[in-house]
């Protein structure tokens, strides 16, 4: 596993999207804090950034990948390997290389300008969120024989958590507006990584707001430190159930 | 000479003080207890309390005495009455440490309980566990000046007031630390007053709380981390100036909360952290001048029911929200505000941008409908509805806007 792991890293490291990936992140995020006086404001759009373009990155690259080693896998698959193992490797592959990239694009700004617990908190969940979608994007590699597919199904899951899972949720709110909807609110946001990666970057950011009305009730399940384990959690589910999924049809696909 | 009637009266004074005569009262002296010495003393005297506990129940001064103690000398009340009772004008009570008062739901034991009287000084005092710290009733021209008052109350419900005034007119408090208590400063019926420099923070309720007092002036107070912020009623011709209001979080916690109040000014105050900084309901002809909002939830909520209200350079930086409100129409004033978020642009170069700016957002419309919908903060999709909604209004008020916002902050 650690061996196709290296071949994949060996691989992406000289992709010339990743790099471009790598230098497009790094050249917003100290634009932005050189621009803004107030290293919070800078955050705050940082975390805009972040909550669009990681995930589609991650997705739309780690399908597009996968697709294009199609060739290094069915050369693997002929190997005396676990086909479990395969996957994994390529796996651990992707997800290092970008999270990498991110580390380098948004962290080393962050950790330069503003290294306070906010700071901390989009690193955190900016890696989460790309270990989470490109966890989703071998789930759209396996199920489709087709790259066009593929990549279709990919960007549909990305515009789904990104616009139309918050779109459902505002007009769920409007149409249940009069039932306490608080307790429910709290598994609903669980159900969407962006949304759960957004919330705790905000129990950071907003907090002023955030105690107001509902505020303190996310606060007190998502704000303490227990909080921020149970999102973990809830993320590391997010990262393992697809990618446990795409195994299982892995296994048992006719390449 | 316009000068000679002043050299005569401070002549006179001089003559008088030089009959008064000095009490001491200490272990080592002739009055072990102040009780006795107050008793014997007349108008104009001296009482020196000198270091030393004196356990004391309702010391009672009904005579124009100066009461002053040298080294911190501690008035221990052991929770079973009023620390001091003043009856009488021209008392002042100066450098004594009063401890533990009773408490009690009929009764509003204090540190030192003043009625009926005028020209009181009450400075540099400490007071520590009592239950109302000063309860001024009907009291004019007094002054208030560098107390401590550290209340150490085990709830809302059982605690009192820092400073508490009803029915005062002229009273003058400055420099003092209030914390712990139930309202900081509470304040019903006192008119024409001057607060100022004052710390009120960590009191259960309110830092600042008053009714019906008009011609008040407020100004370089700090008043953080309060339970529920500053709510002041039912008052006119209000000054707030350069005070500070911060840190104060909760779903009913404001900077300040007003509440028909009226042609008041609002002017260099900074709003800092608060869950909500400005709350104005039923409030009109407020002139809201020159104050930064920095880092609050909302920096205003400003209801449908005020009217004629001016919002003038004002600061609005670092928000989550700038100004929400309940209904369409909007009968204020905004003018040459500075709002972070502002997108327009200056093509004349005049500081002013050229494009109005809609300081209620869409989703902040939404939340004062479906307060559950704050979750979706800084989401895609509530941005891109701002966004939508920024470009033609339609459900946020048409009306309310600053047709003049600065392009750059105001430094003053």
């Amino acid at each position: 596993m650690i061996k196709v792991t290296k071949y994949v890293i060996y691989d992406i490291v000289r992709n010339r999207v990743l790099i471009a990936y790598t230098l497009f992140l790094f050249l917003i995020a100290s634009t932005l804090f050189n621009m803004e006086e107030d290293p919070s404001k800078a955050i705050i759009s940082l975390m805009s950034i972040v909550m669009i373009m990681v995930p589609l990155i991650s997705i739309v690259f780690a399908t597009t990948y996968f697709f294009n080693s199609y060739e290094f896998i069915e050369l693997l698959v002929a190997q005396p390997l676990k086909r479990s193992t395969i996957l994994l490797g390529e796996y651990i592959g992707v997800a290092l290389s970008l999270s990498f990239a991110f580390f380098i694009g948004i962290g080393i700004p962050i950790i330069l300008f503003d290294a306070t617990a906010t700071g901390f908190v989009l690193i955190l969940s900016g890696i989460l969120l790309t270990l989470v979608f490109i966890s989703l994007a071998f789930l759209s590699s396996v199920i489709t024989r087709d790259k066009a597919k593929g990549i279709g199904i990919a960007l549909m899951i990305w515009f789904y958590f990104s616009i139309i899972y918050d779109a459902l949720m505002l007009a769920l709110l409007f149409t249940f507006s009069d039932y306490p909807l608080e307790q429910a609110m709290i598994p609903i946001v669980a159900l969407n990584p962006i949304d759960l990666g957004r919330i705790i970057i905000m129990l950071k950011l907003d907090i002023s707001a955030l105690m107001g009305y509902t505020g303190a009730l996310f606060k007190s399940f998502f704000g303490n430190s227990m909080g921020i384990f149970y999102t973990c959690c809830i993320m590391f589910i997010w990262i393992i159930a697809p990618l446990l999924y795409s195994i299982k049809v892995f296994n048992r696909k006719n390449l | 000479m316009p000068r000679l009637p002043f050299l005569f009266l401070i002549v006179l004074l001089s003559s008088h003080l030089l009959r008064a005569k000095t009490i001491d009262v200490g272990a080592a002296f002739r009055f072990k207890h102040p009780q006795p010495a107050i008793i014997s003393a007349h108008n104009g005297d001296t009482v020196m309390l000198h270091k030393g506990i004196y356990i004391v129940k309702n010391l009672h001064i009904n005579k124009s005495i100066v009461f002053k103690g040298e080294n911190e000398p501690v008035l221990d009340v052991q929770m079973k009455d009023f620390g001091i009772t003043i009856t009488a004008s021209h008392v002042t009570i100066e450098g004594i440490t009063i401890k533990n008062s009773a408490r009690a739901s009929m009764t509003d034991y204090a540190g030192i309980q003043a009625m009926k009287a005028r020209h009181l000084t009450l400075k540099n005092n400490i007071l520590i566990n009592t239950y109302f710290g000063f309860h001024l009733s009907a009291i004019d021209s007094s002054l208030i000046e560098n107390n401590t008052l550290i209340g150490s109350a085990p709830d809302d419900a059982r605690s009192g007031n820092g400073i508490h005034l009803w029915q005062c007119n002229f009273v003058t408090i400055r420099k003092n630390k209030i914390s712990g208590h139930r309202d900081g400063i509470y304040f019903e019926f006192a008119r024409f007053c001057h607060i100022s420099q004052n710390i009120s923070e960590k009191n259960f309720r309110y830092g600042l709380h008053f009714m019906f007092s008009d011609n008040d002036t407020y100004t370089n107070n700090i008043f953080r981390n309060n339970g529920t912020g500053v709510a002041v009623m039912y008052t006119k011709g209000i000054r707030m100036e350069g005070n500070i209001f911060a840190d104060n979080w909760g779903s009913s916690s404001y900077g300040v909360l007003l509440k028909d109040i009226g042609n008041s000014y609002i002017t260099g105050n900074t709003f800092l952290n608060n869950t909500t900084a400005l709350y104005l309901e039923g409030s009109s002809r407020i002139q809201v001048v020159g104050n930064t909002f920095q880092n609050n939830g909302w920096a205003l909520k400003l209801l449908a029911n005020c009217e004629m209200d001016s919002f003038i350079r004002n600061k609005f930086n670092g928000n989550t929200f700038d100004v929400s409100t309940n209904g369409t129409i909007s009968l204020n004033y905004f003018k040459h505000n500075y709002w972070d978020k502002y997108t327009g642009y200056d093509l004349d170069r005049d500081g002013v941008g050229d494009i109005p700016y809609r300081p209620v957002s869409l989703y902040a419309s939404i939340i004062e409908q479906i307060p559950y919908a704050v979750m979706l903060l800084r989401s895609f999709a509530v941005d891109l509805l701002d966004k939508a909604e920024k470009n033609i209004p339609s459900l946020t008020p048409d009306q309310l806007k600053d047709d003049s916002p600065l392009m750059k902050s105001p430094t003053r």
